[in-house]
This record gives C-alpha cells, structure tokens and sequence, in this order.
C-alpha cells in the first residue's frame, strides 16, 4: 500500500518531465518550419520585429506572385521528370538484373553480384569530375538524360540487392511449375514476378524518387542553362537574387517542399518504411 | 530441379534471360560508377584543365598539393567533429526518443512523424531555412538575442561559429532518421523479455539498461555506421549555409572538393581529392563491416 502511494506520484512527475522533453524536441523541430511557413506571409519589416508570431496583415501576394510564376513551375516540372524518369529507368533495370541474379547460377554470377554490390561503398561524389568528362564527352551536357543516366547507375546497387532479397523470397513452386509448362524465364519475370512485386517496387521506387527529388550535386555539376533546372537548383538562384528580401524567398522554400511534404503526410507509411528499409537491409 | 523435362525447360530460357536482362544494368553500372572512379585515379596523376587529352603528367604532385591545402586539413578535421557529434548528442538524442516513442499512447505516432520529417526535406531546402534562422538581422537567433538586449551575432559569417552552426543543422536533419531506426528495432524485440525481468524484480531502469539496450546493440552499430557514411558525403547542406566558408572554416570534404576542383576546374587535382575520399570510404566500409558487423 504504502508503496503503491509513494511512487503514484512519482510516477506522475516522471511522465511530466517524458512530456517536457518529447515538447522541446517538437519545439525545436517546428519552430524553423513554422517560421518558415509564417514569414512567407510577412512583409519584410515586420518579419524583423515579429519574426516569431502571427503575421499582423497577412500579405497573400508574395505567395501569390511565386504561385503564378512561370520559373516555379518550370523548376517543379524539371524535377518532375527528372525524378521520374530516373525512378522508372532504375526500376526496370535493376529489377531485371535482380531477377537473373536471384533465380540464375552461371559462371561468374557470384562475382558479377559482388561487382554491384562495390556501389554501396562510395558516393557519387568521389567521381564527379570523371563523371563529368564522360557526360560531356557523350554530349549529355545540359539535358535530362545527363543527370538522370548517373543518377541510375548510382542507385543500381541498392536497388539490385533490395530486388533480389525479395525475388528470392517467392516461393519457387512458382517458377517449377512454370518452367514445366514451358514458360520461358522473361514471359515468368512479366508475368509471374512483377505483379507480385508490387510491395518493393514501391519501396525502391520511393527511395530512388525522394532522392533524386531532393538532389542537388548532379545537377549542379551536369546542367547550366536555368531552364533545366530541377528545383534544388533553381532556389538557390531565386535566394542568389533576392538576398535580403527574406519574406520571398521564404514563400517560396514554402511552396518547394510543400509537394514533399503532401507526398509525406499522403504516404508516410510508405516512406519511412522505404527510407528506413533500404538503409536497414542495404 | 531434379527431373531432366525441368533442367531441359530451363535450360532453354536461361541464355536469353541473361543475356537480355543483365547487359542494361551492367553497361550504365559499368559505364557510369566503376569506370569515372578508375579515371579518377588516371586524371589525378595529370595537370589537366579538362580540354583535350590529358599529357602534362605530374606524377603524384596533385596529392602532395592536396595535403598542402589548409582547407584539406580543415575539411578533414570538420568530418571527424561531424562523426562526433553524430555520437556524442545526435545518437543518444535518438535513443531516448525511439524508447520514449516505441510505446503506444495518445500522439506518439505523430510526434514520430513530426521527428522524421526533417529527414525527408530536401537538404538544399534545410539549409535555406536554417539560414534564415541564423541571419543576424531577420533570423530567429537574432530575435532571441534581441529579446535578451544582446548584439545578435552573425554565426554564419564567423570562422569560429559556423562549423557549430552546421552541426546543430545535422543533428536537427538526420536525428528523426536514426530514431526511426531505433523504433523499428524495438518493435522487433520481444516484450516478454523486459517484462520477465520486470517481474523477476528489475527495476525499470535496470530492465532497460541489461535487457533492452543490449538487444539493441546491432541498431547502435548501423546508427553509427550511418552517421560515418553521411559525413563523408555531406555536402548539399553546407552550400546553401556557408558554401564552405568563411575562409575554409566550415568546409566537409565533398565541399572541398567541390569548391576546389569543380570550380576551378582542375580536373586532376580535384581528382586527387576524389580518390582519397574513395579511399577513406573503402577502407572505412571494410575494416567497419570486419570488425564491428560480423553477426549481423
């Protein structure tokens, strides 16, 4: 009894201080956001006297003007494609690679695995210059496909490894039985494998969507003309301009991540088990 | 596979299979990521602008001046306190969230989600808004001091805070991503353990510290595996905050080379830069992998 009274209470004062932190950690984690969001709605005087608080007027046209704005939606659109083609190729690609390395034993598929699976050591990073030479060279330089056919072959080792761990998981009565009544390995891989792959065609297909989405070095490095682009790219050019004029270039931080941030809350199951998976089983 | 009507069926698919399906993945692989890391190594022995043929064969000379740069040695030193601060605030900082957040009560899912959300945000995007939060005339660090009556300083423009500045960044981008990685594998283990400790007479404290924390250890050595790999490629951050400045201070080693091999355009020097970093991160994977994930 007595026990039990002593520690009802310190219980509760240890589930205080739980709150407290988990709050300060929100707090620390939103405010940035928050203010973002807000200060786009603030003129710039008043951003600087009251850069916390709600926007006394709120001025609708700085959002407005970005919103209607050719350059944002060219940017988005960049990306889009980008992103999309990079996704698409990658997946058809690494899927049928995955799929002869799961199922098939030729001399040297042990090896050739082992080649792949070098591209999990080392960024892209480290061979930037070269890549540029060869993109160059192949007179790539400024297009889609400059950035999107890197971009692949960077994402092939994770991707082949993430397909085949699964391909490996299906049962193999499937492919017996299939084999017997004379289908051959591509019409299985169309028509057996695929449709029941859906659930890591998601999860590669996030992974490599949210970071081509997000990337900045290879295009950077690949395109120079503005109007290719993708949206890292161009804010960076929009803050280069507008250096002081905070208000602006925080509407338009804003209207960038908010298609991440839908994506997000629209498919937050799908996205933290991709993100976290391919790290996990990488 | 055991009857000859099977083996003979399989047979007959199997060339066209590999030899449809492996060529696409090996070309790009091949002709994208194995083949620029050996040019690297070839460019890096050359005094080359990126014109023409390499000729102007200097030897090892490209790496002697790398190891001259001070920026080097800064770039170096700013991804070991990158590595260490991932160890020392962000990795216990995730800890105690994935415990705290692992139990089911009213908010945990979304304040998990509120945590990895930051992860998610583009890192370019992550940086512009932090610069806003540190500018010293409209950030919200400037509004604080101000509050306080105090000069409010400008962290970004000073070589003796803008390394800080960035670290506090990371930590506030990556710690969701590690926490979630702590949650996952907590909810792999098995409740009937802590709560068999539990009643053998463990206090809570003592559960978690001889039950729970060990079964975690694997997690602890991804997490820290993560953090190490992220540093050596951080880069995308840094340029929208500082762009490696002011004077090198806060360069990482991909901006270094950035700054110092793709802007100048040294093709063969920042090739150099580029073949140590491939040779850090190799080495770093194997003797990690050797050592520290063996039963994993």
């Amino acid at each position: 009894m007595t026990d039990a009274a002593a520690s009802a209470p310190a219980r509760d004062l240890s589930a205080l201080y739980r709150w407290l932190f988990l709050l300060l950690v929100a707090g620390f984690v939103a405010l940035p956001l928050v203010a973002t969001l807000l200060g786009g709605f603030k003129s710039l005087g008043e951003l600087r006297t009251n850069p916390f608080g709600l926007p006394t007027t709120w001025e609708w046209e700085n959002y407005a003007e970005i919103v209607l704005s050719r350059r944002y939606w060219r940017m988005l659109g960049n990306s889009f494609a980008i992103s999309t083609m990079t996704t698409f190729v990658t997946l058809v690609v690494a899927s049928m690679a995955a799929f002869v390395f799961a199922h098939l034993r030729f001399f040297g598929s042990r090896m050739l695995l082992n080649y792949f699976t070098m591209g999990l050591l080392f960024p892209a990073a480290t061979a930037i210059l070269p890549l540029f030479i060869k993109v160059r060279d192949l007179g790539l330089l400024d297009t889609y496909f400059g950035v999107v056919l890197p971009q692949v072959a960077f994402a092939l080792a994770m991707s082949i490894l993430l397909f085949r761990r699964f391909f490996r998981d299906l049962p193999t009565e499937l492919l017996e039985a299939a084999l017997v009544d004379g289908c051959t390995y591509p019409r299985f891989f169309r028509f057996v494998t695929l449709p029941l792959s859906r659930p890591i065609l998601a999860t590669v297909g996030t992974i490599t969507f949210v970071h081509s989405w997000n990337a900045y070095l290879m295009p950077l490095v690949m395109l120079n003309s503005d109007s290719m682009y993708p949206w890292p790219l161009g804010i960076m050019v929009y803050q280069g301009e507008f250096t002081a004029d905070w208000h602006l270039i925080l509407a338009f931080i804003t209207l960038t991540i908010l298609p991440t941030f839908l994506l997000f809350v629209l498919a937050q199951k799908h996205i933290v088990a991709g993100l976290t998976a391919g790290a996990v089983k990488g | 596979m055991n009857s000859p009507a099977i083996r003979r069926a399989a047979a007959s698919g199997q060339l066209t299979a590999v030899v449809l399906f492996l060529p696409p993945a090996l070309l790009l692989f091949t002709l994208f990521v194995v083949l620029p890391v050996g040019e690297a190594a070839w460019y890096s022995v050359y005094n080359w602008n990126g014109f023409g043929r390499p000729s102007n064969w200097i030897g090892l000379d490209n790496y002697r001046y790398v190891f001259e740069t001070r920026a080097f040695g800064l770039a170096l030193r700013n991804n070991f306190l990158i590595i260490a601060v991932s160890l020392a605030i962000q990795l216990p900082l995730a800890m105690t969230l994935a415990i705290l957040l692992a139990e089911k009560f009213r908010g945990a899912v979304a304040l998990r989600m509120l945590f990895f959300l930051p992860y998610v945000l583009a890192e370019v995007a992550t940086g512009l808004i932090f610069s806003f939060v540190y500018d010293g005339d409209y950030g919200l660090v400037a509004a604080i001091w101000r509050f306080f009556g105090a000069e409010p300083p400008h962290l970004l423009a000073s070589t003796q805070t803008s390394m800080l500045a960035i670290l506090i960044v990371i930590v506030w981008k990556y710690f969701g991503f590690h926490m979630m990685l702590f949650i996952a594998a907590l909810q792999g283990q098995d409740r009937n353990l802590v709560e068999a400790a539990r009643i053998d007479g463990a206090s809570r404290w003592q559960a978690l510290r001889h039950v729970t924390l060990p079964l975690l250890y694997p997690t602890i050595r991804l997490s820290v595996f993560f953090a190490v790999v992220g540093s050596l490629q951080l880069f995308d951050l840094v340029m929208p905050l500082t762009r490696g400045g002011p004077a090198d201070s806060s360069q990482t080693m991909v901006s270094f080379l950035y700054s110092h091999g793709v802007m100048r355009m040294r093709i063969g020097y920042g090739s150099a830069i580029g073949v140590i970093l491939f040779l850090i991160c190799v080495t770093f994977a194997a003797t990690y992998k050797r050592w520290f994930m063996r039963d994993d």
